[in-house]
């Protein structure tokens, strides 16, 4: 990662993978609950944490319980009785949180979760892919994506803000292995200034006139304002509840730019733009489009073909949700062609994930960029820099826009 | 229960109930309604604390008066009844 940085407060180096980076910023985030389930796919995160408790560096309430579901379950539920609740897990832990996924949400509860991108089962593949945090994007959780460990830190820090003004949960994500478990350098900040931004949990205060008159109550399960958090809400009112939020999700893009904002400031490390990070695109005709640590080695191959020079150009996209549409349609609409990455497959669907929401985005435009999907990297097979090369080429060939999209599988066996 | 629906936007958030449950008469949904022989009633309060929807009213000392508006009908408060004096009919 290319940031800056500014040494606006004495940071300390130290050599953390991404998981342990995640740690420390739950570490200082003035965390009141963290609950997990301790075995496979469970990662370091909660390892470190769990030690952290133990001995007494951080003030936090450590649940263990018997599954994902119930580790979830118990986040909300602290959530809800007003505690700042973390949790961490990864692809099949996420797929049994499923349920409680969508209630948090549909609740409003500010609870934040670290997943580290693991490919989902059958067969049992413990490595990166994007299956698990993909078939999670229509739950209702804002999804930030971590190119590297210091980024997982930041985010995870950031996520605690954005989450409380937001009133959404959020869902911090990491490459599994590929940012998990890889050593790097990471500037830590001091536990006061992260404390003082992170700041104590502010609990939203409402007013339910038909049960407790004109006085405002706090949104929180409290005995002395009796409220009923996800009652039964049939077809009379469950829609308008449904409205409601997706509406709401729209509203969470300023808050997450000023958290951003803000976190520059004190860290120096300026995460700016926030929803997607352009290189090398002023003059490019073709761009490559992803997420994650691969974006990393795609920017190498950009530098290697301008050398040669190519246009061409990349932008790794961070916030999946909500999905910056607006931002992807100012930036895309001038390229000769957009490569779409998805790490992830949508079985039976018209391309990836990523791609069919972008290229839905560009539909509308008067003059758009043909855009192929390509589906590369399940279960962590490698994405190596010749089929970077390959796909700019292709991109740089492409002369019309296929009627009906391609979807290209990269680096897999015929 | 309201007969003007609000819309989404008017709808406090995080789907919490906006009514108190004593506005939705649930007591339409049962079949069978409890109806108490006073002369049998010991006053025990067993109805009123086994009811699963808190439909007895009751002051501790008379015999406790089930607000059929909310009951649903369930006959659990029969069956604890140890005197009887419950009998659930067909509403
Ligand atoms: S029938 Fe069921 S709901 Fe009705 S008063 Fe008896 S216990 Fe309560
Ligand atoms: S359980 Fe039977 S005896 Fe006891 S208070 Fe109720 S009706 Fe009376």
């Amino acid at each position: 990662m290319c940031m800056a940085i500014l040494k606006k407060v004495e940071q300390t180096m130290m050599a953390l993978n991404g998981d342990e980076a995640v740690a420390w910023a739950v570490k200082q985030s003035n965390v009141d609950v963290v609950s997990a389930y301790p075995i496979t796919p469970q990662t370091i995160i909660v390892e470190r944490i769990s030690e952290f408790v133990n001995n007494g560096e951080m003030d936090a309430e450590f649940i263990h319980v018997e599954s994902e579901h119930s580790a979830l379950s118990a986040a909300w539920g602290a959530a809800l009785a007003g505690a700042r609740a973390f949790t961490a897990t990864a692809a099949n832990g996420l797929a049994l949180m499923w349920e409680i996924l969508y209630i948090t949400a549909s609740t409003r509860t500010p609870v934040v979760m670290a997943v580290v991108n693991r490919a989902l089962s059958a067969p049992i593949n413990i490595h990166n892919d994007h299956s698990d945090t993909m078939g999670a994007r229509d739950s209702g959780w804002i999804q930030i994506y971590s190119e590297d460990a210091q980024e997982a830190y930041d985010n995870t820090i950031m996520a605690f803000r954005i989450a409380e003004e937001s009133l959404f949960p959020v869902m911090v994500t990491l490459d599994g292995f590929t940012i998990s478990h890889t050593l790097q350098n990471v500037s830590v900040l001091p536990d006061d200034v992260v404390s003082e931004f992170v700041g104590v949990r502010r609990i939203p205060r409402i007013k339910l006139p038909r049960i407790h008159g004109d006085k405002e109550i706090p949104l929180m399960l409290n005995p002395k304002y009796p409220i009923t958090f996800g009652p039964l809400d049939l077809y009379d009112y469950y829609f308008e509840h449904k409205v409601q939020q997706n509406e709401a999700m729209k509203e969470t893009f300023p808050i997450i730019e000023r958290v951003h904002r803000e976190f520059g400031e004190i860290s120096g490390r300026s995460y700016d733009p926030v929803f997607m990070v352009p290189y090398r695109t002023e003059d490019a005709d073709v761009v490559i489009l992803g997420l994650s640590s691969t974006m990393s080695v795609v920017r190498k191959i950009v530098d290697d073909l301008r050398s040669e020079g190519k246009k061409v150009g990349a932008i790794r996209l961070r916030v999946f949700r909500p999905f910056p549409a607006d931002h992807l349609r100012k930036e895309l609409s001038e390229f000769h062609a957009v490569g779409v990455l998805d790490r992830c497959i949508s079985f039976g669907g018209e391309g990836g994930p990523l791609f069919t929401e972008v290229r839905s985005a560009l539909y509308g435009l008067p003059s758009r960029p043909i855009v192929h999907d390509y589906i590369y990297g399940l279960g962590g097979r490698d994405l190596p820099h010749s089929l970077i090369r390959k796909i700019y080429e292709e991109l740089l060939s492409a002369r019309a826009e296929p009627e009906v999209p391609v979807v290209r599988y990269v680096g897999v066996r015929e | 229960m309201s007969s003007q629906l609000l819309g989404w936007r008017d709808l406090p958030i995080g789907a919490v109930a906006f009514l108190s449950s004593k506005e939705y008469p649930t007591g339409e949904w049962a079949v069978f309604q409890p109806k108490i022989d006073e002369k049998k009633c010991i006053k025990c309060g067993l109805c009123w604390m086994y009811c699963p929807d808190g439909a007895y009213r009751w002051d501790g000392e008379s015999v406790p008066v089930p607000d059929l508006d909310h009951c649903k009908g369930c006959g659990i408060c029969e069956v604890e009844c140890p005197t009887k004096a419950i009998q659930m009919v067909r509403v």
